[in-house]
């Protein structure tokens, strides 16, 4: 089991402007927590300050150990970071894309050990994308591509993931196999930490949501039915309505004009 | 090919054209000069084979391995397949400093005062390509600095050549900027070639930290990189060994760009493994760029530098070309 994520006073600012303001919450392992809210919330910005690529006033700590102490590679072999959006720049195979999860623990491309060759196809298998290993990069589909990053973060074989919208790029299925990794990644006590904007995702995969407005946290609650539909027409300006087999919900939202 | 035969196959290539370089010239060819020079019964064949192409040869070797692994190791930083030493004004500001030397007499009185002259304008350069490609993710702009430096670099050399205090210093200047190994000593090889050495070990050093930023700067620091330190690193390296190889050689260019584009599908892409070849095959291409223009039956020899600019201008243009289509190169 990977220990608790704590947020202490994160305050995270771009010249004048305050992109996130005091959060304070502790993100709890064997998880999903989900971060919602609307556009230019702070969410983004509130998993880059925890993956250590933006900087941040305050104190965020894995354990009992603030991450400001630990050196990049400490850090990133316990904290994998799945960006928004994937800037790859030349055309490599998707297996050596992969292999670069490996890089904190001393692995490269063309130069894996045997662990980091299992570490590899294990991430590959989970992610659906072994039968893209030998392509190049740029020769993927967006959602090929994004199946490809999630595989090389979990290629890392981190105690926390932070993914930062997923599911944005995929198909229905797609979304639901990028879920279900990392939904796998709690189960085995992962903390795992990510930026939803698909609420029926969110009521079926999270267990609790880190609900943001205008770089404030709202509440921390359980993601269920009734605290999503509580926050969204304070968060969206949207009436929330459901429809559920009393397993997993399919959530909407309509214009509160609508008739 | 292989990736992991591609090292082997260039060296080997590398080892043929270096030997094929000292046995062919235009003052004749092996075997006849190497049985004389080893048997030493022509003093002549010896001086022209150990004291005039050996070092010639090493040093087109030298200087191309340098720019091929410079070229490739700024094209891994910037993530831009454009990126070389002469293209963003690096080798321009080193030949500047070398000429500085140069034309205050410096270098004359103390030798060792113009590699330096050269690193360091090599040095200047690099820094602030690296501040501009943190600044701004268009690699248009980057481009847009590296071709102000370099006229800017260029103004400076006309300055200087403007004011050149006799023809003999000016044609000597001139001559510098056009690039060529010739005339080069071992003495000056023993000098330089440590030099283009660290540069290289630095950069190679690098190779994993390259390899991934090929994600993306964010994404590869979140998986462990140290932006900063690999940063510097590839502007130390790039520095050293551009500066070094201008030293002994003059202002070259395009090796840079050309070695890195060609060996790049053998290397799958990855720009930590298209370092080592982009190093074999720049000094291979330089032997062979040298040897050309040894066996050219001109009045006067072409300079090293003008031939690998004929040649590598359009794999530039065509590269610009394709990369303007959208494609990966």
């Amino acid at each position: 089991m990977s220990d608790a994520l704590h947020i202490k006073n994160l305050t995270v600012r771009a010249g004048a402007k305050t992109l996130l303001d005091d959060v304070t919450a502790t993100i709890e392992p064997g998880r999903i927590t989900a971060i919602v809210g609307p556009n230019g919330a702070g969410k983004s910005t509130l998993i880059r300050a925890l993956a250590g690529v933006a900087p941040f006033a305050g104190t965020l700590a894995l354990g009992a150990t603030p991450l400001a102490h630990l050196s990049p590679t400490e850090r990133a072999r316990r904290i994998a970071y799945l960006p928004q959006h994937h800037d790859l720049a030349w055309n490599i195979k998707v297996r050596d894309m992969v292999a670069l999860g490996r890089f904190a623990y001393g692995a490269e491309p063309g130069k894996l050990g045997a662990t980091d060759r299992a570490a590899v196809e294990r991430a590959m298998e989970a992610a659906c994308c072994a039968a893209l290993a030998d392509r190049g990069v740029a020769d993927l589909s967006g959602g090929e591509q994004a199946l490809a990053c999630l595989a090389r973060v979990l290629a890392a074989d981190t105690p926390v993931l932070l993914a930062d919208e997923p599911a944005a790029a995929l198909d229905p299925a797609n979304q639901y196999r990028a879920m279900e990794c990392l939904a796998e990644k709690s189960a085995h006590g992962c903390t795992v930490l990510v930026v939803l904007h698909d609420l029926t995702l969110v009521a079926q995969f999270s267990h609790s949501v880190l609900w943001l407005q205008g770089g404030r946290l709202v509440a921390h609650e359980r993601a269920d039915c009734e605290s999503l539909a509580h926050h969204i027409p304070t968060l969206f300006g949207r009436t929330p309505s459901f429809a559920t087999d009393g397993s997993e919900a399919l959530f909407f939202v309509r214009d509160p004009n609508e008739s | 090919m292989t990736a992991a035969r591609l090292n082997p196959a260039l060296a080997l290539l590398l080892v043929v054209a270096a030997l094929g370089a000292v046995m062919f010239g235009p003052d004749g060819a092996a075997p006849r000069l190497v049985v004389d020079a080893i048997g030493g019964s022509d003093r002549a064949a010896a001086i022209i084979l150990l004291d005039i192409r050996l070092p010639r040869v090493l040093a087109a070797a030298i200087v191309g391995g340098a720019l091929g692994l410079c070229g490739a190791a700024l094209q891994a930083l910037t993530r831009n397949p454009l990126a070389e030493p002469g293209i963003l004004g690096v080798s321009a500001a080193a030949t500047l400093g070398a000429t500085l030397t140069l034309y205050f007499g410096i270098a004359a009185a103390l030798p060792w005062v113009l590699p330096i002259g050269a690193i360091v304008g090599a040095l200047l350069a690099t820094s602030l390509l690296a501040v501009a490609a943190m600044r701004t993710q268009g690699m248009a702009t980057l481009i847009l600095v590296g071709v102000g430096l370099s006229s800017l670099s260029g103004a400076l050399m006309a300055l200087i050549l403007n004011f050149a205090p006799n023809p003999f210093s000016l044609s000597d200047l001139i001559n510098w900027t056009l690039g060529s190994v010739a005339n080069r000593s071992l003495g000056d090889l023993v000098f330089t070639a440590p030099l283009v050495l660290a540069g290289c070990v630095i950069l190679l050093g690098q190779r994993a930290h390259l390899s991934l930023l090929a994600i993306g700067e964010t994404a590869a620091i979140a998986h462990g990189l140290d932006a900063r330190r690999t940063r510097i690193a590839v502007i130390a390296g790039t520095g050293i060994a551009t500066g070094a190889a201008v030293a002994l050689a003059g202002a070259v260019g395009f090796v840079g760009i050309v070695a890195p584009h060609l060996v790049r599908p053998w290397a799958g892409h990855d720009p930590g493994r298209t370092l080592l070849p982009s190093a074999t095959l720049g000094a291979l291409l330089l032997v062979l760029a040298d040897l050309l223009v040894r066996l050219l039956p001109t009045d006067t020899e072409l300079r090293l530098g003008v031939v690998a600019a004929l040649a590598g201008a359009p794999v530039f243009t065509m590269i610009a070309l394709r990369r303007g289509r959208g494609a990966h190169v």
